[in-house]
Formats: C-alpha cells, sequence, structure tokens
C-alpha cells in the first residue's frame, strides 16, 4: 500500500497534475491524497510518495513518469522538507500549505490549526487587538497599514452591526500568495476571521474573490461548510456565544476591485467605484458600518500570533517590518514559486539562491516588485533588504511581495507603455487624473517611443506622472507612475535617451 | 398598483417593453427572487444568471432591475462595469490569454498577437485579455475553453483556434 499526494492547486494544475492523480489512482495499491502546493511551482506538478523517511517528492511527473515514480526511480528532490529551496525557508503564515488536505479539518487541528482561536476567545476583545498590535502585523496587501490600530478602531466605534472583510481580490500580476494560501489552508483565513471578528464585535464577514481563481472559490465555500458544520461559524463560534456569519463573494473581473473602497462598493452590489477617504472604512465601510478590511495572508497569520503571542512574531523581521514576507517568485524565473523568509532578506538571495536567474537563462535586467504599481528595480539593486522602509527610500515599494523577473531582452519603454495601458483599461472613472491622465499617458509614451520631440515629451510625461501621483483618488492612478518613471529613471536608453546625467 | 408603478408613470419614463423570451424572463426572475432577502444581492445575481444562460441578455436587466426595486439604469450601469458580464452568448472555442507583467516576461505578448490574428481568420471563436490569472511563475498562462494553463505554447493556443477555421 503506497500513498502519494497530488497537488490540487491551481498551479499545478495548469501544468497537468489532474492528469498524474488520475493515473496514479488507476495503479491498484495506490492512495492518492491531494495537498496544496509546497510552494516550489518550477517543480509541479510535484508528486510526493510516503516513504519511513519522509515524504519524497518527484518533480514535473507526467502520466508518462507514473510507473518511475512508484518505483522510486524517476528523478527525485528526496524529502521534500529537507529539500533546501524548502528547508531554508522561515514558514509561518504557509506553515500547513502543501502538508495537507486543504479541507481536511482534523488534520488542520493536528498541526495547530484553531489553537489561535481558542486562546483568542480566553482573552478580552481588547487584549486580542492587544495582541496584534504587539505583533506589528501590517497588512500584507501592499499598503503595509498596521493591522492592529485598524482593529482598534473598528473595536471602539458604536454601530448596530460591524463586518470583517477579507480582500481576497488578488490582481497585481506576479502575486499569487493568497489564492495558494486559500486553496492550500482555507482554515488559516476562517480562523483568522473569527478572531478578528471577535476582536472587533462583528458579527458578519464576507471574503471578496475574485472570478478568476475559481479553484479557490469552491475549497473555501467547502472549507466554509465544514466550519459551519463543526460548529466554528455560526450562532456560537467554537462554543464562545459570539455569532460570526461568513460568506464568499466572487467578484467580476474589475482590477480595480482590490482597492478597498471600491471592494466596499462592489459588494454592496454597486460598480466597484473608489470612494473618496475620510471617512476610512473602519469607521464608514459596508453599507456604512464599520468594517475590518483586511488582506488574506493578513488574517491567514493573525492565528498564529493570538496562539504563539504576539510578541514571538514581533521578534521576526527587521526594523518596522516584523514577522515574515510571503514573496512569489515570478515572470522569468528559472524556480519560481512561494518563498516565505523573515523580512531584512536580500532580495539577491531570493532572486539568485532561490529563484535561481532567469528562465532563458540570459542575464537579469531588471525586477517589478509589489506589482503592476511597483517600481522596476535594476539588477544592481539586488542588495535591497526586503523591508517596507528600505524599498520605499529606493523608490520602490515592497507591495504584497510580488517579484517578477525579466531578462535583457525586456523593453523599459514597452513596460511603461504597458503600466499607462492597464490604468487605462482598469481605472475605474471616478477621478479625471486616472482616467484621463492614463490614456494621455499612452500617448506621450508613443511619441517618446517614436523618438519625436523627445525632450519635451519627456518633461511633459513627467509633469503628467506628478498631476496623477498627486491628484488620484486612490493608489490606481496615484501609483501608476511608480513603474513609469522608475522604468525612464533606470533604462534611459530605452527610451532614446543618454544613459547618465543628461537629464534634469 | 404599486408604489413602484407609480413613480415611474410620475416620473415620465417609459415601462420597459415585454421581454422576447418569456420563458428566460421568467427564469432569471426565479434567480434573483432567490438572492432578494441578500445583503448587496446584484453581484450574485447577476454571476447566477450567468452561470445558468451563458451571458446577461439586454431583457434580463429590467426583470432584475424590477426584483430588487432599482432603476434599468442601475442594473445596467453594474452589469457594464464588469468585465466578466459578457452581453452575448459565448462562442464554441474561448481562450483568455494573460497580459500581465509577468507572463509578458516570458512571451505573452507575441503569444497574444499570434491568437488575435489566427481568431480572426475562424468561426465561433473568441481570444480575450485578462491581467493576471495567479499563475505567474508558470506563464504564459491563460484560460483555454474554461481550463486554466500554464507554460503555454503558441501550438497549445492556436489548437483550438485552428479547429474552427474559416
Amino acid at each position: 500500500m503506497t500513498t502519494v499526494w497530488v497537488p490540487c492547486d491551481a498551479a499545478a494544475l495548469s501544468v497537468g497534475a489532474e492528469a498524474v492523480a488520475t493515473a496514479l489512482a488507476a495503479v491498484e495499491g495506490v492512495t492518492v491524497r491531494r495537498n496544496g502546493s509546497r510552494g516550489l511551482l518550477w517543480a509541479e506538478p510535484l508528486v510526493e510518495v510516503e516513504t519511513e523517511h519522509g515524504r519524497v517528492g518527484y518533480p514535473n511527473v507526467t502520466p508518462e513518469l507514473v510507473e518511475e515514480v512508484l518505483a522510486g526511480s524517476a528523478p527525485s528532490l528526496g524529502v521534500v522538507e529537507e529539500h533546501p529551496w524548502f528547508a531554508r525557508q522561515h514558514r509561518v503564515t504557509f506553515v500547513r500549505v502543501g502538508r495537507i488536505e486543504p479541507t481536511d479539518i482534523a488534520a488542520y487541528r493536528e498541526l495547530g490549526g484553531f489553537a489561535g482561536l481558542s486562546r483568542a476567545l480566553t482573552l478580552t476583545p481588547q487584549q486580542v487587538v492587544g495582541e496584534v498590535t504587539a505583533s506589528g502585523l501590517r497588512g500584507r496587501g501592499g499598503a503595509g497599514f498596521p493591522t492592529g490600530i485598524k482593529w482598534e478602531t473598528v473595536r471602539t466605534a458604536a454601530a448596530d452591526v460591524k463586518f470583517v472583510c477579507c480582500n481576497a481580490d488578488e490582481g497585481d500580476s506576479g502575486t499569487f500568495a493568497d489564492r495558494m494560501l486559500i486553496e492550500g489552508d482555507p482554515f488559516s483565513l476562517i480562523e483568522g476571521m473569527a478572531i478578528a471578528a471577535y476582536a472587533v464585535g462583528a458579527s458578519e464577514g464576507y471574503v471578496y474573490l475574485r472570478s478568476e481563481y475559481p479553484h479557490a472559490v469552491t475549497t473555501l465555500r467547502r472549507a466554509i461548510d465544514i466550519a459551519y458544520a463543526h460548529g466554528m461559524l455560526g450562532e456560537s463560534v467554537a462554543g464562545s456565544g459570539h455569532r460570526f456569519d461568513l460568506e464568499v463573494r466572487v467578484g467580476a473581473g474589475a482590477y480595480i476591485c482590490g482597492e478597498e473602497t471600491s471592494m466596499l462598493d462592489s459588494l454592496e452590489g454597486k460598480r466597484g467605484e473608489v470612494r473618496a477617504k475620510p471617512p476610512i472604512p473602519a469607521l464608514v465601510g459596508l453599507f456604512g458600518r464599520p468594517t475590518v478590511v483586511n488582506n488574506v495572508l493578513s488574517l491567514g497569520t493573525v492565528p498564529m500570533i493570538l496562539a504563539d503571542g504576539g510578541t514571538a512574531y514581533g521578534a521576526l523581521g527587521t526594523g518596522r517590518s516584523r514577522g515574515t514576507q510571503v514573496v512569489q517568485l515570478a515572470g522569468n524565473v528559472a524556480r519560481g514559486g512561494i518563498v516565505e523568509c523573515d523580512f531584512g532578506t536580500p532580495l539577491r538571495t531570493v532572486v539568485e539562491d532561490f529563484g535561481g536567474g532567469t528562465l532563458s537563462g540570459r542575464p537579469l535586467k531588471a525586477m517589478q516588485v509589489g506589482g503592476p504599481l511597483g517600481a522596476y528595480v535594476p539588477a544592481s539593486h539586488l542588495d535591497l533588504p526586503l523591508d517596507y522602509e528600505a524599498f520605499a527610500e529606493a523608490g520602490a515599494m515592497l507591495g504584497h511581495g510580488g517579484v517578477v523577473l525579466f531578462d535583457d531582452t525586456m523593453d523599459a519603454s514597452a513596460m511603461a507603455r504597458f503600466a499607462m495601458e492597464f490604468c487605462a483599461k482598469e481605472s475605474c472613472g471616478k477621478c479625471t487624473p486616472c482616467r484621463i491622465g492614463s490614456t494621455r499617458g499612452v500617448e506621450v509614451i508613443d511619441r517618446i517611443r517614436r523618438r519625436e520631440d523627445l525632450e519635451a515629451n519627456v518633461e511633459l510625461l513627467g509633469s503628467l506622472c506628478t498631476t496623477m501621483t498627486k491628484g488620484s483618488l486612490c493608489a490606481m492612478g496615484g501609483l501608476t507612475p511608480m513603474p513609469v518613471q522608475s522604468a525612464l529613471t533606470h533604462f534611459p536608453e530605452d527610451f532614446g535617451l543618454a544613459a547618465e546625467g543628461s537629464r534634469t | 398598483m404599486s408604489p413602484k408603478t407609480d413613480r415611474r408613470q410620475a416620473s415620465g419614463a417609459a415601462p420597459p417593453r415585454p421581454p422576447a423570451d418569456a420563458a428566460r424572463a421568467d427564469a432569471v426572475r426565479t434567480i434573483a427572487t432567490q438572492y432578494v432577502g441578500d445583503r448587496g444581492p446584484l453581484l450574485p445575481i447577476l454571476h447566477s444568471v450567468l452561470e445558468h444562460h451563458g451571458y446577461i441578455a439586454d431583457d434580463d436587466i429590467p426583470v432584475i432591475a424590477e426584483v430588487l426595486n432599482l432603476s434599468r439604469a442601475d442594473v445596467h450601469g453594474v452589469v457594464s462595469f464588469y468585465p466578466d458580464f459578457r452581453r452575448t452568448p459565448p462562442p464554441a472555442v474561448r481562450v483568455v490569454l494573460c497580459r500581465g507583467e509577468a507572463c509578458q516576461s516570458v512571451g505573452a505578448e507575441d503569444l497574444y498577437a499570434a491568437a488575435r490574428s489566427a481568431a480572426a481568420r475562424a468561426d465561433d471563436v473568441e481570444v480575450g485579455e485578462v491581467f493576471c490569472l495567479g499563475n505567474c511563475a508558470l506563464g504564459p498562462s491563460g484560460v483555454v475553453n474554461g481550463q486554466l494553463r500554464g507554460r503555454l505554447t503558441t501550438a497549445d493556443v492556436l489548437a483550438p483556434l485552428h479547429r474552427r477555421q474559416r
């Protein structure tokens, strides 16, 4: 009798994991179990065979390789948890992902699940918020706002009903950690939301999940049903007498709905247009009520913070960036996937040691960090540490932790143009700098690319970027200049400008 | 006469013409009615109509508006805001390719251009764009007839389109 694990993560399925699972299941004496992905996406489909030494991994398995995998003669990574790519990480938020069947609530509990919620329910709501504040947890969605402060605002607000909303509209290119956590360990998100609800006095919660993630929708809905059946959601969460109802709402293809106020409007059944702030959602949020809006990774980390205490989590990391960063290595990368490590780890470690350089084998030219609104960081900046402040100082942002690699065939002016094109397509249209500025931006960059009146158009682009940065209602228009201007600053030759010092 | 009808006549707005497909209108009304007590029910209703009928027809809008006591303009505004709510029946072959930066770094733009030009020579196919499928370490990514695919090659994308070539 052999037990094998085949991931049911969408990334694994996208490269043929289902056919491998079917082929394995057809072999007599083989039990196929489904896990989330270990995050070694370069090895998917990664089949693990249970042995007395541990789960031995076989990378890039096809149905044709199944016999060799079962005989142990296929190329192997050895015991997956001892493989350097995995062993050198510090898995906190992703501690269970890939180890268990995602909706196996007993396995979740066995590996430390619900310990955070149990402890939280022995504390007062104020103490729970105190633990989160002590941990130094900052919003993992990109902005890095201290989670404890947000929760305290909602906790002290008076209202007939309060909400906890999870922003799972992970639309940034180069990011997939939210999806993998939901598909691989959905109970951690549910537990985190239940803790948040108890802490702030909320009775209803929504997960706003993008429609591009159908596998995550299915897994999370199943997990929520199971959590209800086990009394972890509903009229008395874990027997505490505190009511918390949770529901998944599916987005409809609009990138802007990842902006928190636009997400709230979308949840209300409206066009996903950005709201002016103030008032902040913590006071006037969903249906005008005080609302916690947190990212998947923030909420998914809360159970560990409550289980081990806020100070234990706060001991990890550097400066004002506490805990771990879930880096998503993507794009033109030899070994892409999830790399969770303490804040402060140099970018070089992630890109070179884990990523192994570019997939094409050509020299690395740049990395876009933090999604489509993040800066292009040149290869010469590889020694930047993963730290919110260090990135901000370098004119970049860590954002959600997506790192997209580009080789030397990248044309920085084409990427700058694309940033404006993307903004023009996805702008909600509410404010003028974003709606009109992005289209004008495409036109100006086109003129620059055709070398028309170069100096004047570069100056015009700078002025347009200033208007968008200062005049936009939200980060969409406000940050689109970041990839544009970083491309121009670091790769002026791609815009037909002299490399050094010719521009002021 | 309901208060709602009074208001419509008072404002001078023309009542909606009767739906061309009465059976569909009934089905859409049944869907909408199921969600009527929920908070913010419009998006779940539209998703359900999409799932059962493949697209949002013009005639669905007044039906949903009436059930939710919204104006037709409100419902139309929401339908037209979100790319998912397609207004025409889906084609036989649908390929959606990711044009996000991560996929561009491994050649997504060439793939997209090749697919668009093949689609122009084929019947009942559609090539669309999306700006991230969350499969950024295994690009270029796309959705081919509802299936998420990674490490797409030109051949992978063109095969289903060529089968419907004119």
